[in-house]
């Protein structure tokens, strides 16, 4: 783009700085210094030195489990929201189904991936808890008990499973638009070409798709992993995942170390920024082709 | 049977009849043309022969095989599309290679054809190009390697010029011509442009309506046309109401002027019929003696570069004529009475 | 067909898995009295003080958010817009940190950064902490906010626009209110509505800032009652919902004005 501002330099240029510098003021005071607050307290001690020591204490089994527990229910509620999201909008965009359907769809999908934090684990409690709506009928219609079966909300699956309730709509929001962009051509001309349904999604529409898709599965993965609402009003603090446990640790410092709990929030900034930073890499392979 | 048959096919998009009892043999080797307005069912029929629609009735054949149940993956059938339709995340030479991976052919004769059809169309040193670093023409043409790299028995093209620049379009459709011949290759050519019809093609189909006005070769379309739908469509026409004033020896009036047509017409004396002629076949003054000539205001005159034309008004009736362009005679101007001439026979009624 | 039939499965599936939560909720919230059904949760809870106190404070953040967010975002998704196209990957790309960011970090830094003993102290007061709150909530609508409103101003041509204002000699202030503003109003309502269902139920930020919002003041029913929470979680779920029908409403009003014109 040519520059505008070549026609009256002096005063536009003033003018233009007053423009954006509300919001890099607020950027930086209440996203930015925070945040680098944060990374830097996670490389000091008490004494304001500077040490490795509470990145080091992270390594405790309790907290690496914490970890672990939290990026395999992130990594489960972004894959299978990928997965049963794509389902749902290539059913509705390819699918053949009627064409009514679509504008409910996106709207509950709007709903839906905005019902999150407190009120959503309520819903679960009331479906799937105990006393659930679901748990229930399976046992006076089916027979079936599924806490005797060892099942349990406030668990691994439990979680992923609630997690998926705005995860999945999320997906069918961002991946909706992008299947309507494959061109009904690209599959005719693949087809006539000779290629099989399935090659061609192999071959065509997924390489074309997938910087969408990789995206969205960063975007659900650090979606999920600082999700605390949720998990806490499902569990209080008895599933000890990451953003719960630095949840304790900021309202009563747990940990009894205030400088480990730096270093844990710097480690989930890791996390969800590592997960950010493979997707951009891998976007920028993807993308050759694009403009 | 023709090398590539279609019978008695018809379409319905709900209670639409698209095609409506569409017949043609094409020999093998030939370049047909579907010429029609947009909407009279060109690409749908198209696209029965391509496979991606499914005739209500009627069978397709190819080589004596009907492919009628056979998907469109299976019937070794190239196409170019509209508008491309070039697989966005391939280079040019993956996408002239495409359907030659589908078969499973070994890599180094992929790229031996991939190069041998990138030569074939121009495109020699494109083949590490994404389709987003090409033109539209150049875009086109790739879409016709693509299509021709796995040496499909047919080759369908619809409307591949209609989004290009004149320009392209005039070099770029005697390239496919050229292509064709060289391979030989059955193809049928969708087109809505006249111009391109009777300049590439062995045979026109002229379509209107879901059903074919008329086949034949461009000559016999343009001068013969079998209805008075094929006739306005192809070419400009003169269309001049005159009164017959005796049947048998063809003689009628037009603007209170006689003519001879020197045949015996259908319609009876005193009936209005209109008398359509070609605006070439019409000529400036009196020329041969054989000819009819007419006396007329010149009502306006357009330049075309090498081709003057002129409008001649005649009563209520208007005739457009053609003439070259002579550097050493002016055209007449506006106002100026003139007669102009054309033979008997060129008269269509 | 088989293709059809996958489609509906999918669909079904999705039917279900969505409804019966919110069926499960809905009737959950129904059986407080034994026996019967009855609306005696949602009396509940209507009458309870601490709801109606958690509930206005919610929405006055909500209402204040939303005018720090279109003092923070218009004018600069304007001016990038304009004058720093050079400038938009950078903005784009601190819009989009608190989506990577996660609000408990965020928070975390709040609380560290301005505590009492801090060159800004503004934990130290109610006041204090609300402002810090609202900048807080600020940041989480801030990814929607700014997608709202930048392509919002990208379907409207903001240079043309701009020009001819200027062209009258119309000064900055005038342009933003006079013209942008009424253009973009729509984008604006959307990222309004949307960052009023996100205050609303918002946890992490009020909880551990200490401030009695509508989010902790469910978390706390949630840890002692039975039936409430279904309720409360039914009214969430609808104010979610007439928040995105607002959104859909302005948005679908836009194109008929737009195609009237
Ligand atoms: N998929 C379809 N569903 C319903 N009607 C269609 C479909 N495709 C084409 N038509 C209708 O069939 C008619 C012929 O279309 P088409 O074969 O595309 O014409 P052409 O290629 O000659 O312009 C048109 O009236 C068009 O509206
Ligand atoms: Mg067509």
């Amino acid at each position: 783009m040519s520059d505008v501002t070549v026609s009256k330099p002096k005063t536009t240029r003033s003018w233009a700085w007053l423009g954006i510098a509300p919001f890099i003021l607020f950027a930086v005071m209440f996203l930015i210094l925070p945040t680098m607050h944060i990374i830097i307290g996670a490389f000091k001690n008490q004494q304001g030195e500077v040490t490795l020591d509470n990145i080091r204490n992270l390594f405790q089994p309790s907290i690496m489990a914490s970890y672990w527990i939290s990026i395999k229910i992130s990594v489960a509620s972004a894959f299978f929201g990928c997965l049963i999201g794509f389902a749902i909008a290539a059913s509705v965009t390819l699918g053949g189904l009627p064409k009514w359907i679509r504008a409910p769809l996106m709207t509950f999908s709007g709903v839906a991936s905005n019902f999150a934090g407190v009120p959503l684990a309520f819903a679960f409690i009331a479906t799937l808890g105990r006393l659930g709506l679901v748990t229930v009928l399976l046992k006076s219609w089916f027979g079936i008990n599924i806490y005797a079966m060892g099942f349990n909300l406030l668990s691994f699956f439990g979680l992923t499973i609630t997690y998926l309730f705005f995860q999945i709509p999320l997906m069918v929001l961002i991946v909706t638009p992008a299947l309507d962009g494959l061109k009904k051509e690209w599959k005719e001309a693949a087809q006539i070409l000779g290629a099989s349904g399935f090659q061609y999604w192999r071959m065509v529409a997924l390489p074309i798709l997938w910087p969408t898709l990789l995206g969205t599965f960063a975007l659900l993965f650090a979606n999920a992993f600082g999700a605390v609402a949720t998990a806490y009003a499902l569990t209080g603090s008895s599933l000890s995942i990451v953003p719960i446990l630095l949840f304790a640790q900021i309202r009563g410092d747990v940990l009894q170390d205030p400088h480990l709990g730096y270093a844990l929030a710097f480690g989930m900034i890791v996390i969800t920024g590592f997960a950010n930073g493979i997707y951009i890499w891998m976007r920028t392979r993807a993308e050759r082709w694009m403009k | 049977m023709a090398f590539l048959d279609l019978s008695n096919l018809q379409k319905f998009y709900g209670t639409n009849h698209v095609v409506k009892d569409f017949s043609i043999g094409i020999e093998k080797g030939e370049f047909i043309s579907f010429l029609g307005p947009s909407g009279c069912g060109k690409t749908t029929t198209l696209r029965m022969v391509a496979g991606f629609e499914v005739p209500d009735q009627g069978a397709i054949s190819i080589d004596g095989q009907d492919v009628v149940r056979l998907k469109p993956n299976q019937r070794n059938i190239g196409m170019v599309f509209q508008a491309y339709a070039l697989f966005p995340n391939m280079t040019v030479a993956q996408n002239v290679g495409f359907g030659l991976k589908i078969a499973g052919k070994p890599k180094d004769q992929i790229a031996e054809r991939v190069t041998e059809m990138l030569a074939l169309v121009g495109l020699k040193d494109f083949g590490a190009r994404y389709p987003f670093q090409l033109s539209g023409g150049q875009q086109q043409r790739v879409a016709l390697a693509r299509a021709l790299a796995p040496s499909p028995q047919v080759l369908l093209l619809d409307e591949p010029l209609s989004a290009l620049d004149a320009k392209i379009r005039v070099s770029l459709r005697e390239e496919i011509r050229n292509i064709q011949r060289d391979l030989g290759i059955t193809t049928i050519y969708v087109t809505h442009d006249q111009e391109e019809a009777l300049s590439m093609s062995d045979r026109i189909v002229v379509m209107h309506d879901g059903i074919a006005e008329q086949i034949g070769e461009p000559f016999e379309i343009y001068n013969k046309p079998a209805s008075r739908f094929v006739a306005e469509f192809v070419g400009t026409l003169n269309l001049i109401d005159a009164t017959v004033e005796d049947s048998s020896t063809g003689r009628v009036k037009v603007a209170g002027q006689h003519l001879e047509l020197g045949r015996s017409l259908e319609a009876v004396n005193g009936a209005t019929v209109s008398l359509a002629l070609r605006p070439e076949t019409v000529r400036l003054g009196r020329i041969a003696d054989g000819d009819q000539t007419l006396t007329g205001l010149v009502e306006e005159v357009s330049f075309l570069g090498s081709v003057v034309r002129i409008k001649v008004a005649l009563g209520g009736n208007h005739i457009v004529l053609d003439t070259f362009n002579r550097t050493i005679s002016k055209p007449p101007s506006i106002g100026d009475q003139i007669e102009v001439s054309f033979p008997s026979e060129s008269v269509m009624i | 067909m088989s293709k059809k039939i996958w489609s509906w499965l999918a669909l079904v599936f999705g039917i279900l898995y969505f409804g019966l939560p919110l069926l499960g909720t809905l009737e959950f919230s129904l059986k407080m009295r034994r026996g019967v059904y009855s609306l005696d949760a949602y009396a509940a809870v209507l009458n309870d003080p601490q709801f109606r106190a958690t509930f206005s404070y919610s929405v006055i953040m909500a209402l204040f958010t939303i005018v720090l967010g279109v003092i923070i975002v218009v004018p600069t998704a304007y001016w990038v817009q304009l004058k720093y196209r050079r400038l938009r990957p950078f903005i784009e790309f601190i819009t989009l940190l608190p989506l990577v960011i996660p609000p408990i970090v965020v928070v975390f830094g709040y609380i560290r950064l301005y505590n009492t003993s801090s060159w800004l102290p503004l934990t130290g007061s109610a006041m204090g902490t609300n402002i810090l709150l609202m900048f807080g909530y600020a940041t989480l609508s801030l990814p929607y906010m700014y997608r709202a409103v930048d392509t919002g101003l990208r379907a409207i041509d903001v240079r043309t626009l701009t020009e001819a204002a200027e062209s009258l000699g119309a000064n900055w202030l005038t342009i933003m209110t006079r013209v942008i503003m009424p253009n973009v109003l729509v984008a604006i309502l959307s990222g309004a509505f949307l960052t009023f269902a996100i205050v609303i139920g918002e946890f992490v930020m009020a909880a551990l800032l200490n401030r009695p919002a509508f989010g902790p003041y469910l978390q706390i029913m949630g840890a002692n009652r039975a039936y409430e929470p279904a309720a409360l979680a039914v009214i969430a779920f609808a104010i979610t919902w007439a928040c995105m029908g607002l959104i859909q409403l302005v948005t679908r009003f836009q194109k008929f004005s737009r195609v009237a014109r």
